[in-house]
């Protein structure tokens, strides 16, 4: 199963300062698919996403983008294909959605052109996609933390690019909101664009990836279709968790349940001692 | 493991006793070199037994009381650093950024120039009293603020003191040669040039930082942990704060006072002594006054020894030192960390 | 589809430009130019030969007596004409610092490159003999001023460089630098006799007396230059407030961008500095009034400056005639822009990156 890929990652070995944290690992980007790179913490998810998205510079290995080395490629023609939300965004204050959408815009604009009809017409359709009807003109920082997620994709969406890197999309949201958010991810990706999106919640991954990729110490350990990757024998390998792994009553694919130290035998059901 | 704790405690024992043996060696040097180097002999009956001679003068009045004054002052702006460090949780903060020096500074200008008391002995006071008002000033800033007393916040808080009581100062001086006078030569931060009594004069309000900050030790130990978890421990913050800044404010006030701005002493100190002790208060503050006051009066021989026959202020020499100290220690830190 | 646009701006395109259309972006600049203007006039007719706002206004279009045109031309338009142009220079040098640094409290005053301009000044104006001294003299005043900014503002950059930039690095090693020279600037007092360190320290605060055409021209062709470059730079300064990450992944090259601007930012900082001494805090509050005026999401580059000349000549007027004794400029933008700092600080300004 050979799907084309335009972003590769070739024995790239990754790290900061004296530290290792990505060791000559291997990886294809499958075309049109959204890919989920799920690991404990410090497995070097983010540094892989990072390398990925041209902000880390390989030690050693290589990047590559429609077969070329990604750090030799003009700056812009790299921002033109792929765009990258980093995990903690920090937007100027006071700065309005509209703004911070159309900013999305730099790599297809120069200084004397700043808002032609193209610029206009993909960002009003990034914010229709995103749901942000009648807050065009609020300040970003005044909005609850789902839909200021939502602006930074807005952003990425209005940056017109094929591939799309999101690091940690969900991590501070609630669930209805990290819902929301993967729908609309699910939502590009069923029009073609392709996505690269580290997340810790494993049963998000397994619902909403069709390629699910598994790394611990610097390594990818599997890499497939979430119900072949999240095994019992996997999780316990990478993760060292103990579970169950059951089908989604609904989706077609799999839920991980943790087995625990207590509350896990099904003979003790309720509270041992009532309690008020 | 007792046994550990035991052989541990002496050895910071052991290491208390060897700088002190520094310092009198350091002071000893200090006494003797100089333009004219004078031979230990002659020092020795310079002090027990007088006889009025040039040499006999050099030694009481000119190399005795700088020595002393480099001892005391070192002393307290290694423990004010230490205290502040402690306070603010904020590997980089020294007394002497803090805006503490421009407070003493307006207030000497404003002695010499509205009250005519010629700077140094009459001043002291005016001076301990615009020290206290802006570091009560810069700390409210550093930490009120929604940066929540970061090092950068608490680095501009006292640019911004700076700048203004620097304002007003140029204001007194502008307009008065005898203020300009007076103004220059005590900013320049030096142990020499100082009325002979100033020593005697900051002496009390140095032992009263000096016993705030020793009170203040085990509650410092606690803040460590951060002040959600210092409260959970029982610990009272408000009292505690309030013990470590007037602390710091006598201590730095006193010492800026009588020498006029030193800064970086407060700065660099505290690390090397937690290099030593390690975070518990209860050693870092002394071994943090004993190292202060051998770097200042080392600083001052090499000040006397650099640029040989004329001699470089000390605070001049502690500002060319301290400054890459602290600039690699800013280069060394990774963002996480602070 | 009835429903209201999502996005409802105007759009201003001539041929293959085009632009957002902001009302205030437009109409608060030409304000402040109105306003320099009268600031200006104002303070040309300031002095011991009162010369009123109209009478000012003729001379400058070709009438007016003798004296009066040689009063207004000769010796007082240079000297608020330099204000105004120092003011712009400080406005726009703080305003490329506080995006750079992407902390609204970064400003090249605080940062030590005054304080570099300042130690070489200081150095020229006493050091009057001698090898050392005999090369500041040479130099004079202005030029030593400008080279002491540069290298001291290319050893701030370097020691605060590693791979890469940080906006909390530059800050914190910035006022360890000026720290420094202020010692150094501190002892150079010392040296020289009473008389030398009164015309230091006279310098030192920012002053605009004396200052003729000599002082014009330099200041106005690099500020003029800067002006006309505000449209480019604009464009990549809106990217690099988003922070590091975003920028480039927006296809900003982040060191590229960065470095230029902070040189143009020291260029503009070190010429003014040249021209009228260190004038404190305009660089620090000019662009963050202009934040405010503009409501815009970082500090803008035209507005900036010309907040800094209202500034400066404002504080030039204020000092020459509501003041009982003549002060120099800098006394009153301290005094002024000090206290704001220290309400923006205990407001709690949310910085991004601090």
């Amino acid at each position: 199963m050979t799907a084309a890929a335009r972003l590769h990652a070739r024995g790239v070995t990754l790290g900061y300062g004296e530290h290792v944290v990505v060791d000559r690992l291997e990886l294809a980007v499958p075309d049109g698919a959204v890919t989920a790179v799920i690991g404990p913490n410090g497995c070097g998810k983010s540094t892989l996403l990072r390398a990925l998205g041209r902000l880390l510079r390989p030690r050693g290995g290589e990047v590559l983008l429609d077969g070329k080395r990604i750090d030799e490629l003009p700056t812009r023609e790299v921002a033109r294909a792929l765009g990258l939300l980093p995990q903690s965004p920090t937007a100027p204050e006071g700065i309005t959605v509209a703004d911070l959408v159309t900013r999305g815009r730099h790599p297809h604009q120069a200084w004397f052109r700043q808002w032609s009809r193209g610029d206009e017409s993909v960002v009003a359709e990034a914010m229709e996609w995103t749901g942000l009807h009648g807050l065009a003109d609020r300040p970003v920082d005044a909005l609850s933390g789902g839909q200021r997620q939502r602006v930074w994709i807005a952003m990425a969406l209005a940056q017109d690019t094929d591939l799309l890197l999101l690091d940690e999309p969900t991590t501070h949201l609630d669930l209805a909101h990290a819902v929301e958010v993967l729908d609309l991810v699910d939502r590009l990706h069923s029009r073609g664009r392709t996505v690269v999106m580290v997340l810790h919640d494993l049963n998000l991954a397994a619902r909403y990836a069709d390629h699910l990729v598994a790394m611990k110490d610097g390594r990818v350990l599997a890499a497939g279709p979430p119900r072949e990757v999240l095994t019992p024998e996997l999780l316990a390998e990478i993760f060292g968790l103990r579970a169950v792994v059951l089908p989604d009553p609904v989706s077609r694919g799999v839920l991980v349940v943790p087995v625990g130290a207590r509350r896990s035998d099904a003979r003790d059901r309720g509270p041992r001692n009532p309690t008020t | 493991m007792a046994r550990a704790r035991g052989s541990r405690r002496r050895l910071l024992v052991g290491g208390v006793l060897a700088l002190l043996v520094l310092l009198v060696l350091a002071a000893l040097a200090s006494i003797v070199v100089g333009a004219r180097w004078i031979p230990l002999a002659h020092v020795w009956s310079a002090v027990v037994a007088p006889t009025g001679g040039h040499d006999d003068v050099v030694v009481r009045s000119l190399r005795v009381p700088r020595t002393g004054l480099g001892v005391v002052v070192g002393v307290a702006l290694g423990v004010a650093g230490a205290v502040i460090q402690g306070h603010t949780r904020n590997p980089l903060a020294d007394p002497g950024l803090l805006g503490v020096s421009a407070g003493a500074a307006f207030a000497v200008c404003l002695a010499v120039y509205a009250f005519d008391i010629p700077s140094g002995t009459g001043s002291v006071a005016f001076a301990l009293g615009g020290a206290l008002v802006a570091s009560v000033v810069v700390f409210a800033l550093g930490t009120l603020g929604g940066g929540g007393g970061t090092p950068v916040t608490l680095a501009l808080a006292g640019a911004a003191v700076t700048a203004f009581l620097g304002a007003l100062t140029n204001a007194l001086v502008l307009s008065d040669a005898r203020t300009l006078d007076a103004y220059r030569f005590w900013a320049v931060g030096s142990l020499v040039g100082r009325p002979d009594a100033v020593l005697v004069q900051i002496l009390p309000f140095l032992v009263a930082g000096l016993l705030l900050a020793a009170v203040n030790a085990p509650a410092l130990n606690t803040l460590q942990l951060g002040e959600d978890v210092a409260r959970g421990l029982g610990q009272r913050l408000g009292p505690a704060r309030v013990l470590g800044v007037a602390s710091v404010t006598l201590l730095t006030g006193a010492a800026v006072s009588a020498t006029g701005p030193i800064a970086f002493v407060g700065l660099v100190v505290p690390h090397v002594a937690r290099a030593i002790t390690g975070p518990d208060h209860r050693w870092l503050i002394p071994y943090s006054g004993l190292l202060g006051a051998l770097l200042l009066v080392v600083s001052d021989v090499a000040g006397r020894l650099i640029a040989v026959p004329a001699e470089l202020p000390v605070g001049l020499v502690l500002a060319l030192v301290g400054a890459p100290v602290f600039i690699a220690l800013v280069r060394r830190r990774t963002l996480a960390a602070l | 589809m009835s429903a209201p646009p999502i996005l409802a701006r105007r759009a201003l395109r001539v041929g293959p430009a085009s632009a957002v259309w902001r009302p205030r972006a437009v109409l608060v600049p030409v304000a402040l130019v109105a306003v320099v203007l009268l600031l200006v006039a104002l303070d040309v007719g300031r002095g011991d030969f009162p010369i009123s706002v109209p009478d000012v206004v003729g001379t400058l279009l070709g009438g007016g007596t003798q004296v009066d045109r040689y009063i207004v031309l000769q010796v007082r338009l240079p000297r608020s004409l330099t204000g105004a142009l120092v003011g712009v220079a400080f406005g726009m040098a703080g305003a490329l610092t506080q995006s750079v640094a992407r902390n609204p409290l970064a400003s090249p005053d605080l940062l030590g490159i005054s304080y570099g301009a300042a130690a070489a000044a200081v150095a020229t104006l006493v050091l009057g003999g001698g090898a050392v001294g005999g090369l500041f003299t040479a130099l004079g005043v202005p030029l030593a001023a400008l080279l002491g900014g540069l290298v001291s503002a290319a050893a701030i950059y370097a020691l605060a460089w590693r791979q890469g930039i940080s906006g909390f690095r530059l800050v914190l090693v910035g006022v360890a630098v000026a720290a420094v020279l202020s010692s150094v600037t501190s002892y150079l007092l010392i040296v020289g006799d009473l008389n030398r360190a009164a015309q230091a320290q006279i310098w030192l605060v920012g002053s605009l007396n004396g200052r003729d055409w000599a002082q014009v021209l330099p200041v106005g062709l690099v500020v003029g230059a800067a002006a006309l470059l505000c449209p480019v730079t604009s464009a990549s300064l809106r990217a690099l407030r988003l922070g590091e990450d975003t920028a480039r992944s927006l296809g900003v090259r982040l060191q590229r961008a960065q470095a230029g601007h902070l040189a143009a930012a020291v260029a503009l900082a070190s010429v003014a500095v040249a021209a009228a001494g260190p004038v404190p805090f305009v660089a620090l509050i000019a662009p963050q009034i202009a934040v405010r005026l503009l409501r815009s999401a970082g500090p803008p580059l035209l507005a900036g400056g010309l907040v800094g000349a209202v500034l400066v000549v404002g504080a030039d007027v204020v000092s020459r005639s509501v003041l009982p004794s003549t002060l120099p400029v800098g006394v009153v933008t301290a005094a002024v822009g000090a206290p704001y700092l220290m309400f923006l600080l205990a407001r709690g300004t949310r910085a991004s990156d601090a």
